[in-house]
């Protein structure tokens, strides 16, 4: 719908709902102006109002206050001040004793273009072209939640219908034009726009303020070092996990406190989810029959696994500082990983142990017998990071302490050692000491809550070029 | 009231479906008749529907309000979950 001009000289927006519109009316019959009412049509008495009945004028004016009162010149709006400040009345009508019976100042009312109730539907109507997707209409009979779940489009959760509305309203949280290509989704290796991942972030539940994150961590995976595409086929039950970084991730709500792997959160649970539905509705990276997804089981952190690591309070630079994000700046960082388990130490007091008993979980990440394959994340409790804090050991020293813990000899190693048949070649039945973890195959997040001596740990996949590498990308606006 | 949503799709795939296979036996169908609003559609139904009566097969008739513009949505829903096939009259 084009965008309304408007005429040269004056132009006020008033409604007739609105105490300062009908303190000013009188006055508007003492001066030329154009006047638009946005409710009623026969006001203000005595002037002949054109009825902004579709908001048209409003909307694509920018009205967010009436009253409004503009110059206009030649078509182009050269002044503007909103509700009533007689000063500004005075200088822009040119009128030095207008309103001498009025107090100095009074603030108008919200204009109907930006009424909350009005204004999805007003966006939709007029800057809704530009919104490239397919419309699929929807009969009467039809369950909105229903069809999308017959048109095979949901995680096997239900959805938000991604309409016109709630879609653009997303769309507000981005700066981002929505036809702008954000990445190449695997395994269909097609080019996904800000609009595509703003209609999946919809479905998924996301706020607008969430749009970013889903954004970034949609570029993150869809990057040849994490490899999506391997991450979807392997038969391993392994998915996307989302670190979020920097002070962003308090303004939107993301936990990295109690319960911070957990459920109940908006901003966790469903960014994570919103990347998942990218990867499967664009990238037609899908489970179940003929889809490509070969889990043998899976974990439900496929359905999306977003967590914020625990920044204010930890002892450590953060993950993405490790990773070279700037201070202050907001990141994600996208691991290949299966679902948590708890590592727990309720008698640890020192480093050295806690890192000992840690080592000893990461040993069996998929299992003790291979060694150099898979990477892990680890997600030191706020109460074992105290236990660390208190040595002075800072991220690298920790990790470093672990990694030494992380290794046997060779020969324990080998295929059938320890009665277990899987396991590592025997030209390693010589080696002195065989690491567990490829160097920078372990993650350290701070997260979780106030209480419990406790870690977690996230087992990854194959880690490295032979897989995938975690890989971070900064949050933009 | 009609409502619409944004396919999340990449939308490769054709936006028809495939035709559904066509039957062996009509024992046991409901014939959608599909009148598209042309000339002489009804005489070309009403003959089928009289054929199909006769072998005991249930028909179901339907008409578009204008065979200028695809069926409305609604319509093309209550043809797919009320019958199983569909002869539709396309020529005058």
């Amino acid at each position: 719908m084009s965008r309304p001009g408007l005429p040269d000289g004056l132009v006020v927006v008033v409604k007739h709902e609105c105490a300062t519109c009908e303190m000013v009316a009188p006055l508007l019959t003492t001066f030329p102006a154009t006047v638009f009412t946005q409710d009623d049509p026969e006001f203000p008495a005595g002037v002949a109002a054109v009825h902004d009945a579709d908001l048209a004028v409003s909307w694509h004016h920018d009205i967010e206050t009436v009253p409004t009162l503009l110059r206009v010149v030649d078509g182009i709006e050269v002044e503007r001040t909103e509700g009533w400040r007689r000063d500004d009345w005075r200088r822009i009508t040119g009128i030095a004793d207008l309103g001498a019976d009025l107090p100095v100042m009074r603030p108008g009312c919200g204009s109907l273009s930006v009424d909350p109730d009005r204004v999805d539907a007003l966006r939709a109507r007029f800057d809704g072209g530009v919104l490239r997707s397919r419309r699929i209409e929807l009969a009467d009979a039809e369950d909105d939640l229903e069809v999308m779940f017959q048109r095979d489009l949901t995680d096997g959760l239900p959805v938000v219908p991604p309409t016109p509305e709630r879609v653009l309203r997303m769309l507000t949280g981005t700066t981002r034009p929505a036809d702008e290509v954000v990445a190449t989704v695997a395994p269909d290796l097609v080019a996904v726009s800000v609009e595509k991942v703003a209609i999946n972030a919809v479905m998924a539940g996301c706020l607008p303020e969430h749009l970013p994150w889903v954004l970034a961590a949609v570029e993150a995976v869809c990057t040849d070092e994490f490899n999506i595409h391997g991450v979807l086929c392997t038969t391993m039950p392994v998915g996307p996990v989302v670190v979020a970084n920097g002070p962003g991730t308090a303004a939107v709500g993301l936990n990295g406190s109690a319960n911070a792997l957990g459920q109940g959160v908006r901003a966790n649970m469903t960014i994570g989810r919103a990347v998942q539905l990218v990867v499967r509705n664009v990238g037609g990276g899908r489970p179940g029959p003929g889809g490509i997804d070969r889990a043998t089981h899976g974990n439900p952190g496929k359905l999306g696994l977003c967590f914020a690591e625990r920044e204010h309070d930890s002892p450590f630079s953060s993950l993405a500082a490790s990773r070279g994000v700037p201070t202050g700046r907001n990141a994600v960082t996208v691991f290949a990983g299966e679902g948590p388990r708890c590592v727990v130490d309720q008698k640890v007091r020192t480093a050295g142990d806690l890192a000992t008993v840690l080592a000893d979980a990461l040993m069996h990440v998929h299992t003790p017998k291979l060694a150099i394959a898979f990477d892990a994340m680890l997600v030191l409790g706020p109460e074992h990071a105290r236990v660390v804090a208190e040595a002075g050991w800072d991220r690298d020293r920790f990790l470093d302490e672990i990694h030494q813990r992380c290794a046997k000899p060779g020969r324990d190693w080998l295929a059938g050692a320890g009665g277990i048949a899987d396991g590592m070649p025997d030209f390693l039945a010589e080696a002195p000491s065989v690491p567990k973890f490829r160097p920078g195959g372990l993650l350290l997040v701070h997260a979780g809550g106030d209480a419990g001596l406790f870690s977690a740990v996230i087992g990854g996949w194959a880690g490295g070029a032979m897989g995938s590498e975690p890989v971070t990308r900064l949050v933009g606006t | 009231m009609t409502r619409t949503i944004l396919d999340p799709t990449a939308e490769h795939r054709p936006t028809e479906r495939a035709l559904t296979p066509r039957p062996d036996r009509l024992d046991g169908q409901v014939v959608a008749l599909l009148d598209i609003s042309k000339q002489r559609g009804d005489v070309f139904l009403d003959r089928i529907e009289q054929r199909l009566a006769e072998r005991g097969v249930a028909t179901k008739r339907f008409r578009k309000p204008t065979f200028t513009k695809p069926a409305p949505v609604d319509l093309r829903h209550e043809i797919a979950t009320t019958c199983t096939m569909m002869i539709e009259a396309l020529a005058d």
